[in-house]
């Protein structure tokens, strides 16, 4: 495992937390199909959510929400929808949010986007 | 989510529209949607601002941000609403408070090192706002000179997006932004001029008729063989005008502002002096009359405005302009129509025109060196139409120098009473009495007049009216003409500081008017 994948890695696992520690439960992570893989799987009050989180080091290359591309937004309803048809999850409300974790001089800065595609 | 807002002003020639500025940032992906009719630099606008905002040391907000410029239907252009845009994105995100941006008017264009440039417009644009009650504003530093000319607003000079925040947030006193006053906005009393009338080595008689031009803003066609000093007779006119007054010299500005890229920048703003201008007549109609894709700039005769228009070679230009002068000749304004809207652009101008007298230009005196076919004269000084030499007052023959005059001139002997200066008084007063004599009336010079007003409330003596009379019998005078000529006399009469015109003005207006000669006037 390299270190941009390292922190990729300890992004998930502090969002993870994050999500955690305000009452989600989190269902599944990494799962991956043939398109593509969703980061976080995770419920709260009977709705789905998936989550998209980027991490980066440093703010160099602008915020992680700016990588989050139209093209990722809609690989991410396809692989919802896959998710769904997979778990025979049929009728229930879900809901794609994002998190950026920010780690910069030994300081890591979480923000959560929700419904945000 | 917050919404916070700012102003700037659009202009469409010299009317300007308050602009309001939305910003909203909404818990999204990082986006940055710019609605509102922008066109294509302002657009650019986003990535100008995104640029500032990061080297200014305050990043836009890692979310969608939409930025709505309302009223939408206005069509807005440039990069002018930059630093206004920058300032309501970050008041809604909180960097700067929103209440301190919402109360002043931001102008500027952003460079992507978050310094603020000049722009054009604006004076104009402060005008228009001021007549809407806004009187607080933050310009480029280099166009703080020309602000400074609108009397009783307060405006700051901005050198980049950084101190424009620290000021919002208090830590930068008020006068930290301020330049140095670079006049003080007064306007300097003198007229300063490299050219005098002194120069011009005799030729009397064309000095007096440029006086006499002078005293009543009339138009003059100045006709001569080359060498004559056509063209230096007229570069002199200004010099002989009275100065600008204060609301001249700012209206001159305003559009000097809307011409040039950068607006008027440092000391160009403040000048008394009347602005000359001679284009060459190769000039494309748009440049001279106003114009341009979309979104209308104003010509040379809008430049002129206050001042002098030089045509030199006047056959030599297009007919199509010649033609398009008689607009603002009548009304002292063009309109110039485009998809964007109508501009009003003031350009009320003397004109000054100057011919040969035929292709060759050695038809004068016996007219034995020309070597012109009759035809060819005639189509010659046709191109100056019937309409457009209506227009035109003074009619005036210039004569080759003589070798009398070059040898006084050699012999270094003194003119008395020829310099500018002298003849600036002379025309003043002239103005002055004009101005006594027409106040209850909507014009103040002569030229303005018409000649219905002259012949009925300005009645000439009979016996000083009898060589009037008796040309229009004869039909050596058209009934215009005959205006013209009224007109003339009292220019003549006021120059000469006389209450009634008497004999010699009507004399020499009809010398001015050039009834004889040259047929075709």
């Amino acid at each position: 495992m390299n270190l941009r994948q390292s922190i990729g890695r300890y992004g998930e696992e502090r969002a993870a937390i994050y999500l955690r520690d305000r009452g989600y439960e989190i269902i599944d992570r990494n799962w991956r199909s043939s398109s593509g893989e969703i980061d976080l799987i995770a419920s709260l009050n009977g709705r789905i959510v998936f989550v998209e989180v980027k991490t980066r080091n440093g703010s160099g290359f602008g915020h992680p929400f700016e990588a989050i591309t139209p093209e990722k937004i809609a690989r991410m309803r396809r692989l919802a929808a896959d998710w769904c048809s997979l778990k025979q999850v049929s009728g229930i409300k879900v809901r794609l949010d994002a998190i950026s974790v920010l780690i910069s001089g030994g300081r890591v800065s979480i923000e959560h986007l929700k419904q945000v595609f | 989510m917050p919404v916070s807002k700012s102003y700037a002003v659009s202009l469409i020639g010299l009317n300007g529209t308050i602009i309001e500025i939305e910003a909203e940032i909404s818990s999204n992906l990082p986006s940055f949607v710019l609605v509102g009719l922008p066109d294509a630099s302002l657009s650019e606008s986003r990535d100008r601002v995104r640029s500032a905002a990061h080297n200014a040391g305050v990043p836009l907000p890692g979310r969608r941000v939409t930025v709505n410029l309302s009223p939408a239907a206005v069509p807005k252009r440039g990069a002018i609403f930059d630093l206004a845009i920058a300032l309501a994105i970050l008041a809604a995100d909180s960097k700067v408070p929103a209440v301190s941006v919402s109360k002043w008017i931001h102008l500027g264009e952003l460079g992507l090192d978050g310094s603020v440039r000049p722009v054009p417009g604006v004076l104009p644009a402060l005008l228009a706002a001021k007549r809407e009650g806004f009187l607080k504003f933050v310009v480029p530093l280099e166009n703080l000179a020309e602000a400074k000319m609108v009397q009783g607003v307060e405006v700051l000079g901005a050198r980049n997006l950084r101190q424009v925040i620290a000021f919002h947030l208090g830590k930068l006193p008020v006068g930290a932004l301020e330049s140095e006053p670079l006049t003080n906005g007064a306007l300097d009393a003198r007229v300063q001029s490299d050219a005098d009338i002194s120069d011009i080595v005799g030729q009397e008689e064309a000095v007096e008729a440029l006086t006499i031009a002078a005293a009543g803003a009339h138009h003059i066609l100045l006709i001569g063989p080359p060498g004559a000093g056509k063209t230096m007779l007229a570069e002199r006119l200004p010099s002989i005008l009275p100065p600008q007054s204060q609301d001249e010299a700012i209206e001159t500005a305003a559009i000097r502002s809307l011409a040039k890229s950068t607006g008027v920048t440092g000391s160009q703003a403040l000048s008394n002096l009347r602005p000359f201008e001679a284009p060459h007549h190769s000039a494309s109609l748009v440049s001279l009359i106003g114009g341009g894709a979309n979104y209308p700039r104003p010509g040379l005769v809008s430049l002129a405005n206050n001042g002098v228009l030089f045509l030199d070679e006047a056959p030599e230009f297009q007919r199509q302009f010649l033609e398009a002068l008689r607009q603002p000749l009548e009304s002292g304004e063009v309109l110039v129509h485009r998809s964007a809207g109508v501009a009003r652009f003031p350009a009320r101008f003397q004109l000054v025109m100057a011919a040969n007298p035929c292709p060759c230009g050695n038809f004068f005196g016996q007219g034995r060196a020309c070597v012109c076919a009759a035809s060819a004269r005639l189509a010659y000084l046709n191109k100056l139409s019937g309409p457009l030499l209506d227009r035109i007052d003074v009619r005036f023959k210039v004569q080759p120098a003589s070798a009398v005059h070059s040898a006084l001139a050699n012999l270094g002997a003194t003119q008395v009473g020829r310099s500018s200066s002298e003849i600036r008084q002379r025309v003043q007063l002239a103005r002055d009495r004009a101005g006594h004599r027409l106040r209850d009336t909507p014009w103040s010079v002569n030229a303005h007049v018409p000649g219905s007003y002259l012949r009925r409330h300005l009645r000439l003596d009979s016996q000083v009216a009898k060589p009037l009379n008796l040309a229009l019998d004869r039909g050596k005078l058209s009934m215009r003409g005959y205006d013209r000529c009224l007109r003339l006399a009292w220019s003549s009469a006021d120059l000469n500081d006389r209450a009634k015109v008497v004999a010699e003005d009507v004399a020499k207006a009809i010398g001015l008017r050039g009834g004889h000669g040259v047929t075709s006037w």
